[in-house]
């Protein structure tokens, strides 16, 4: 059954990938189609759709099958968790896709989509039991409606992109294009991030080093990618013998927290080799090769779709990561809040969203500056998954 | 007229909030714990066993001064006042002050074995399930409640106390 | 005052400040003429705060009552929280280190200036409080400031628009009049149909839905408002109670915080783990590195009242209420008490046993067992033989002065000073017995006293909590979602219809989603013959 379920998986990975190529397709081949603009884009839009409900429907029974098979709802670790986002994020645009009928939305959505899903893959897929805390039904509850309002919020930060990418000036270079050429940027350290990782784990990199942790204690820590970073005053202890090129600065002591180092760094250079390699190809931003394709795309509904993601998730959001939250925390740690780093991040990620809708209802923030605001927005989401379960730890858990 | 009317509204409203959050904010910073025994109020009655398994009442010694110490063997600072409180003890006895001592939950072979070490002439009480201590709000030791000839508590200490001290807290509670 | 108000052309009079008539819609601040789309934000209403500023009181109102200041709080507190989180705050550090050098040792020089700056315990302090504080005030005074000024207006909004007005929304048409054009009562069929409420004067229609989803906003202000509420009943004594109960098995303790009345024991302490060898989870606990995974944390509870008065004490007269299993996540509830599984620690000392050697042949002349909690002075051997504890230390160690004394009154590391009685020695021989120590102090022994074994118990750590705020907290959480289920998943639209000679004029308005509201005018434009309106925000590019 856990077989069966993580090749649901990949068959699902592989239709988003084909959905995505789609609804490209359906914006990008307007020029080398015959047929008039509206027809293809109806046409190719509508089997953009239908594979990624067939890719969801896959993934739903991936989610089944794995709810069966470790006999608890899989959403219990980071791996489960990642995936189950990157679900709710194709949801939420299935549901947007059937209000607004955009492809547009599709084109960055799907991605974005399918990167979260990729970078769930290099964490540990095995089915782990459920410590104490976690056997609870607020355990399901909680988590798949947080997931479910941050993967709304998130079609929100898709449709800010195409805002941006849409109307920033790219006929000189500015600080809006700067930062739009670094969210691009950012998307494709997650991909090298996940090629690296679970390239050298397909090679079988693996070398251990010794060290000293904060409590005096002599640890081992096993580095998956070549360190470049090694734990300060570590000592080579087995495995490929690369590397360390430099030492973790002292006040890094965390167990992980060398070994964190290295994955960061990494994630920062493949990512700009990347980036700089299609750069070189367009010669030019990136952002400016695609706009382009954009010419047709009605700014102003992209912007009306942006803001109604928030609209409706922000509620969902709510429910899910604070109010479910603060329901089970008082059953499982005695207390409704605590300020424990995820439940703060929760927060912040909740007065985020407010000052946004105050900005935009109350100040009339539309437009450029709103979609900026949904990119921040949904750099907080993933600093929430990514930075506070890895870096930060606290008492969920996924790190 | 609609102009004052709406200041006093406004005024009300910032009134209450300013109120009861400056209440949040004293009881959150500044107030002490509530809910556990402090000057000025009744002694709470209990009934513990001395050494020689006889029962001892509070309310027994109305009348006369009762100076009511909480201690343990492992609580240097109590050690260090128990000669004195028992030097003083038998001066104020005739003047009607009684020291009555708590031992914090200790077993009775510990308590005992102290006071035949000390040569405590004072007696030494044992509350086993630590009811009384809970019961005064008794958190870090020694502390120390003197209570006059009406069961009042007249001051709470927490602090270790030199011979000078016990002398003048004996004289506020003699009757 | 009165002569600030505007008295528009319709006759009604509005107060100063006020940017569109309330009955009419005429504009009544800039040009009259001008081809700009009205800011149609809180219907273009006075807001009370802007129009008037003398008393102290009345600055201090309207600075809350700015959206702008309300906005800034916001970010304040999202980034004060934030910051919070960078490290550990106070209660999460290892219990026992010292907060003034964990920082330092933990995170260097960041860690210290972490820690003077009070970031340690960033949540409790004054200043990020005063901010939770001031979003409340400010919530009660933008929200006052800004529902009833809208609320009067969309009360009196008429059916009839000024032209000015109509002209001057996003959504605006003209339809000359044809064969093709429905009859004013098919238009209000139309409209209806589509679930609008339908108003006509004189052969103009105004049809307007969801007006509720603008009260959205205030309901979820007020849910908030409730929930800050709750979390400052906290303070109030008897509200809250938060103890913690370390109960040994075998042992019945009273319940701190329950006010006397309530007795718990322990029947045992079980922890549980997965097999390792479960073939679901073998890979996963091997990854993790752990010896084994917990699966049950529980301490088995019986619950008792204290029945009558009771002096303190004295023994308690205990009537047995129920019998529980507290497990993680299914904690004992009683009265409005919770008491909760956190915490336990295995195989505490609870006695020992030793027998009595002769150390020349070897033989054993006696045994005993010393309850550690309440070591009795002596134990009999029989046939002349006696042990005496002389003195006990549960937590033994040598004091500054070289004396032996205990640490605490838990046998961590308990000690006696026994004395051994047999027939050769009537008075006894001295020995110093603790654990792996068997000393004796006052010269050599023809006995020793040799360690048997130990006894031990689990002891549960548990919480005793009581939160009467709850209730207040969970009211204002529903009253929140549902506010901003009601202002987030409706729209208020309106669509005003008016005749002008042969012409139709429609225009339109809705808070949000103009998808929505387009979607919905090409549905009636279509059955009713009019001309679909021009959305003249996008003309205008």
């Amino acid at each position: 059954m856990a077989q069966l379920s993580s090749n649901l998986l990949y068959v699902a990975f592989f239709i988003y990938f084909a959905a995505s190529i789609i609804f490209a397709i359906s914006l990008f081949g307007r020029k080398w189609r015959k047929s008039d603009e509206e027809t293809h884009a109806k046409k190719w839009g509508m089997w953009g759709f239908a594979l990624s409900t067939i890719g969801f429907l896959f993934q739903l029974s991936y989610f089944i099958t794995r709810w069966i098979a470790a006999g608890h709802a899989p959403v219990s670790n980071l791996f489960e968790f990642t995936t189950f986002f990157g679900m709710a994020m194709v949801f939420a645009f299935l549901i947007i896709y059937l209000i607004y009928r955009s492809n547009v939305i599709g084109v960055f959505a799907m991605p974005v989509a399918i990167i979260v899903i990729a970078y769930a893959s290099v964490f540990p897929s095995d089915i782990q039991p459920l410590i104490p805390a976690l056997q609870s039904n607020w355990l399901k509850i909680h988590v798949t409606t947080a997931a479910l309002g941050e993967g709304i919020l998130s079609i929100s930060f898709a449709a800010g992109l195409v805002y941006l990418v849409k109307t920033v000036n790219q006929s000189k270079a500015s600080k809006s294009t700067f930062w739009l050429e670094f969210v691009m940027y950012s998307l494709i350290s997650t991909i090298a991030f996940v090629v690296l990782s679970l390239g050298f784990e397909a090679a079988g990199y693996s070398s251990t080093y010794q060290f000293v942790d904060q409590n005096e204690q002599q640890v081992t820590v096993d580095y998956t990618l070549p360190a470049l970073a090694g734990p300060n005053d570590g000592e080579y202890v087995s495995g490929n013998e690369f590397g360390p090129l430099f030492e973790a600065p002292g006040w890094m002591k965390g167990e992980k927290a060398a070994h964190k180092l290295n994955t960061l760094i990494w994630s920062m250079v493949g990512g700009l080799v990347f980036y700089a390699l299609i750069r070189l190809i367009l010669r030019k931003r990136i952002g400016a090769a695609i706009q382009p394709a954009l010419k047709n795309v009605n700014e102003e509904l992209v912007d009306e779709i942006q803001y109604r993601a928030v609209a409706i998730g922000f509620p969902v959001f709510t429910l899910g990561a604070l109010i479910f939250a603060m329901i089970w925390a008082q059953a499982a740690w005695t207390r409704f809040w605590g300020w424990d780093p995820k439940e703060v991040w929760a927060l912040v990620t909740f007065l985020f969203y407010a000052a946004y809708l105050h900005l935009r209802l109350s100040r009339g923030w539309q437009g450029e500056k709103s979609a900026w605001l949904a990119v921040v927005g949904f750099v907080i989401i993933m600093l929430n998954l990514v930075v506070v379960n890895l870096v930060i730890s606290g008492l969920h858990s996924y790190a | 007229m609609k102009k004052k009317n709406r200041l006093i509204v406004r005024t009300v409203i910032l009134a209450i909030v300013f109120i009861a959050v400056g209440y949040t904010f004293y009881t959150n910073f500044f107030a002490n714990e509530s809910g556990i025994v402090q000057a000025g109020d009744q002694a709470p009655n209990f009934i513990l066993t001395d050494l020689e398994g006889n029962e001892v009442e509070l309310e027994d010694y109305r009348g006369k001064g009762v100076f009511l110490n909480f201690w343990a063997t492992y609580c240097e600072p109590c050690k260090d006042e128990m000669p004195a409180m028992d030097k003083k003890y038998k001066e104020y006895k005739e003047k009607g002050v009684e020291i009555l001592a708590v031992n914090v939950s200790e077993p009775k072979l510990t308590a005992e074995s102290f006071a035949d070490r000390y040569n405590l002439s004072f007696p030494v009480l044992l509350d086993k399930s630590n009811d009384v201590t809970n019961h005064y709000g008794v958190g870090p030791i020694p502390v120390t409640f003197l209570i006059d000839k009406d069961g009042k508590v007249v001051q709470k200490t927490e602090a270790s106390l030199s011979e000078n001290v016990i002398d003048s807290y004996m004289k506020q509670i003699q009757p | 005052m009165s002569d600030k108000n505007i008295t528009c052309e319709c006759g009604h009079v509005n107060p100063y400040g006020t940017e569109i008539c309330e009955v009419c819609g005429k504009p009544l601040q800039g040009d009259i003429e001008s081809k700009k789309l009205l800011n149609m934000r809180y219907e273009g209403s006075a807001r009370r705060s802007q129009t008037y500023k003398t008393t102290i009181i009345d600055k201090i109102w309207n600075f809350f009552s700015s959206v702008k200041v309300g906005i800034w709080i916001i970010i304040l507190l999202l980034v004060a929280s934030a910051i919070g989180t960078i490290f550990p705050q106070e209660m999460y550090i290892p219990p026992l280190s010292d907060p003034t050098v964990y920082y330092k040792e933990q995170y260097g020089v960041l860690g210290q200036l972490y820690y003077d700056l009070g970031f340690h315990n960033l949540y409790g302090s004054w200043w990020y409080m005063l901010l939770i504080a001031a979003l409340g005030l400010s919530l009660i005074v933008a929200s006052l400031d800004r529902f009833v000024p809208l609320y009067r207006s969309l009360k009196k909004q008429r059916v009839i628009r000024h032209e000015s007005f109509m002209k001057r929304q996003k959504y605006f048409g003209v339809t000359e009049i044809n064969e093709d054009t429905a009859e004013l009562q098919d238009i209000k069929k139309a409209l209806e149909n589509k679930r609008y409420h339908v108003k006509e004067e004189d052969g103009h229609l105004f049809a307007e839905k969801n007006r509720f989803s603008r009260w959205g906003p205030y309901v979820n202000h007020i849910g908030l408002i409730l929930f800050l509420i709750g979390g400052m009943l906290r303070f109030f004594p008897g509200m809250y109670v938060d103890e913690v109960l370390w109960l040994r098995e075998g042992e019945t303790e009273k319940i701190k915080g329950t006010e006397e009345a309530y007795y718990l024991q322990s029947d045992g302490f079980i922890l549980e783990t997965y097999d390792n060898n479960d073939e679901k989870f073998k890979n996963a606990i091997e990854e993790s590195g752990q010896a084994a995974v917990a699966k049950n944390y529980q301490t088995d509870a019986v619950l008792y009242k204290q029945v009558g008065e009771r002096i303190a004490g004295t023994d308690p007269n205990l009537e047995k209420v129920k019998e529980h299993p507290i497990q993680v996540n299914k904690p004992l509830k009683f009265d409005g008490y919770a008491i909760y599984q956190v915490d336990y620690k295995l195989n505490e000392l609870q006695s020992m046993s030793f027998t009595m050697d002769n150390k020349e042949s070897g033989e054993s002349v006696g045994d005993l067992t010393i309850d550690l909690y309440n070591p009795e002075k002596s134990y009999d051997l029989e046939n002349g033989y006696r042990v005496e504890v002389m003195d006990y230390f549960p937590d033994f160690e040598f004091n500054d002065d070289g004396e032996p004394t205990t640490k605490s009154k838990v046998p961590n590391n308990p000690a006696f000073i026994l004395n051994m009685v047999s027939p050769d020695h009537p008075d006894g021989e001295v020995a110093f017995v603790a654990i792996k120590q068997n000393l004796e102090p006052l010269g050599e022994n023809d006995y020793k006293m040799s360690f048997q074994n130990v006894d031990t118990k689990n002891v549960s750590g548990l919480v005793v909590r009581k939160d009467n705020t709850l209730w207040i907290l969970g009211i204002g959480g529903a009253i929140f979602m549902i506010g901003v289920i009601q202002g987030m998943y409706w729209n208020h639209r309106r669509i005003w219809i008016r005749r002008k000679e042969h012409d139709i004029w429609l225009s339109s308005h809705t808070n949000k989603n103009w998808y929505g509201l387009k979607r919905e005018l090409e549905s009636i434009t279509s059955q009713t013959g009019l001309q679909m309106p021009m959305d003249q925000a996008e003309q205008k590019k």
